[in-house]
């Protein structure tokens, strides 16, 4: 496997730190039902709707190489159909299928009852291009939780034994019983911008995970993080990191909106704090996604849920709102403008919050009630851009 | 033999029956996947197993073990078992 190492820190943050002309805006979108493409002009006020793409099928991810600004790839399968993976190289017109989709090894059923089991993978969930440095790489996260890499643009696909086919992270991983109810994921695969080899990942359940050797070998990143009452914290079963984002412009810092709490971690630092303890007591920290600055490390962008009694994983109160933090997680502001003032019970997902690299950023926010948000001026005022979609699972922008 | 497939895999066949050889369904379904790139693995798991509600009958009686054996002549029916929302 390639893992070149290509440090180039200060190359990084120069490419992070200048904001991209709008010169045409492309939102993918992921559904339940299948995938969208909205095409936006230069001042993202109009928008125009493609699709459906694989109608009827679970779309979970559908992201854009952009390393040449037209691959896209989509994580797909069907209520009854084995998953797969589709790829377009003309942004996508036209679609093939990959040749070998993620699958897990498999395992002699005589093995198979001696040792942790046999799985098979229900449905890729996440979709990670790699390092700018490497063509054509790219990672996936399934469910349950395997990690897989592309070297050929998605054509094929293998999984790394050091996560899929290690008895102590099976262990960490639990079962279905262990997961989340749409099944325990690997997610927020990050490929940190100065090394192609250093990796980030979490999985719901089995915590946050890092590797500097591009995925042969792990250590766990849990200090600081806290786990449900009662549990041991020590132990990466119980943790449950909903999503972990890197920021472009300063990659030693690292944001998380995990099952207890938002945190913020600077690297070489290895202990989490917990950023979420400054929102008001009312709203709480408990959400799915979290949305980094491209070029502000101090900000980033969350949408709480509701988390009392039985998680009914909705707005607080019916009334929905992105709370944003401009000095690393000091204050936060609630930024709700345009949004429904009530009965809104919205649930955003941990893929179906996203920004753009405009200047000022652009931010989209997609709910399982199908309605697509946007806001241009970094969440101070909102618009919906699209409703009656199915489900949204997903939501990615970039900037063409 | 013919080979009877539902509407989800018709996207790979581009017809309702298509024509494929095996003794066994293991192998019949390994030459539709020569025939028709990707379709085995829409229908059976990395672990050799039929994919919860696949169903496949040979001759109106279902079958349930890739193993089992088929003769020329037989009608194969592959069959999605609807359900959900």
């Amino acid at each position: 496997m390639g893992t070149s190492k290509s440090k180039g820190t200060g190359t990084a943050r120069r490419q992070a730190a200048a904001a991209r002309p709008v010169q045409r805006l492309l939102l993918m979108v992921a559904t339940r039902k299948g995938a969208w493409l909205l095409h936006g002009d230069t001042r993202r006020r109009e928008w125009r709707l493609d699709g459906p793409h694989f109608h009827g099928h679970v779309v979970h991810h559908l992201q854009l190489d952009p390393r040449d600004g037209r691959t896209l790839l989509a994580a797909a399968r069907t209520g009854h159909l084995g998953p797969t993976v589709f790829r377009s190289t003309d942004c996508g017109r036209r679609w093939h299928e990959a040749e070998r989709p993620p699958a897990f090894a498999k395992v002699d059923p005589a093995q198979a009852a001696a040792g942790p089991g046999a799985r098979v993978v229900d449905h890729t969930f996440w979709l990670s291009p790699g390092h700018a440095s490497e063509r054509d790489t790219w990672w996936a996260g399934t469910s349950p939780q395997g990690l897989f890499r592309s070297e050929d643009g998605g054509r094929s696909w293998s999984g790394l034994p050091a996560v899929n086919d290690d008895p102590q992270w099976r262990e960490w991983m639990g079962t279905v019983q262990d997961g989340t109810p749409d099944g325990p994921k690997l997610h927020s695969i990050v490929v940190d911008p100065r090394d192609p080899a250093h990796l980030l990942l979490g999985m719901s359940g089995g915590g946050v995970h890092e590797s500097r050797d591009g995925g042969q070998s792990w250590s766990r990143l849990l200090d600081g993080l806290e786990v449900v009452e009662g549990f041991d914290a020590a132990l990466p079963t119980f943790h449950d990191p909903h999503c972990i984002r890197l920021c472009p412009s300063q990659p030693d810092r690292l944001y998380q909106q995990n099952h207890c709490g938002i945190y913020r971690l600077d690297r070489p630092g290895t202990r989490w704090t917990r950023i979420g303890r400054r929102m008001p007591k009312k709203i709480g920290d408990v959400g799915f996604p979290l949305v980094v600055h491209p070029r502000d490390a101090d900000c980033c962008w969350v949408f709480p849920m509701d988390a009392a009694d039985v998680w009914p994983r909705t707005a607080p109160g019916g009334q929905p709102a992105v709370y944003a933090t401009r000095d690393g997680g000091r204050r936060w502001q609630r930024l709700a403008a345009g949004f429904p003032a009530e009965q809104a019970w919205w649930t955003v997902k941990r893929q179906a919050m996203t920004a753009d690299a405009a200047d000022p950023v652009g931010l989209y926010v997609g709910n399982t009630g199908g309605e697509l948000w946007a806001s241009r001026d970094e969440g101070q005022r909102w618009r919906c851009i699209a409703r009656h979609l199915p489900e949204i699972y997903a939501v990615e922008a970039a900037l063409l | 033999m013919q080979v009877l497939i539902p509407s989800a895999l018709r996207s790979y066949t581009q017809a309702a029956r298509v024509q494929a050889e095996g003794q066994t369904l293991a192998e019949l379904l390994a030459d539709l996947d020569r025939r028709h790139p990707g379709l085995r693995f829409r229908m059976v798991d990395e672990q050799d197993r039929l994919r919860p509600h696949m169903r496949v009958f040979v001759n109106g009686r279902a079958v349930h073990e890739l193993a089992q054996p088929i003769a020329a002549g037989d009608e194969v029916a592959i069959v999605q078992a609807l359900s959900g929302g």
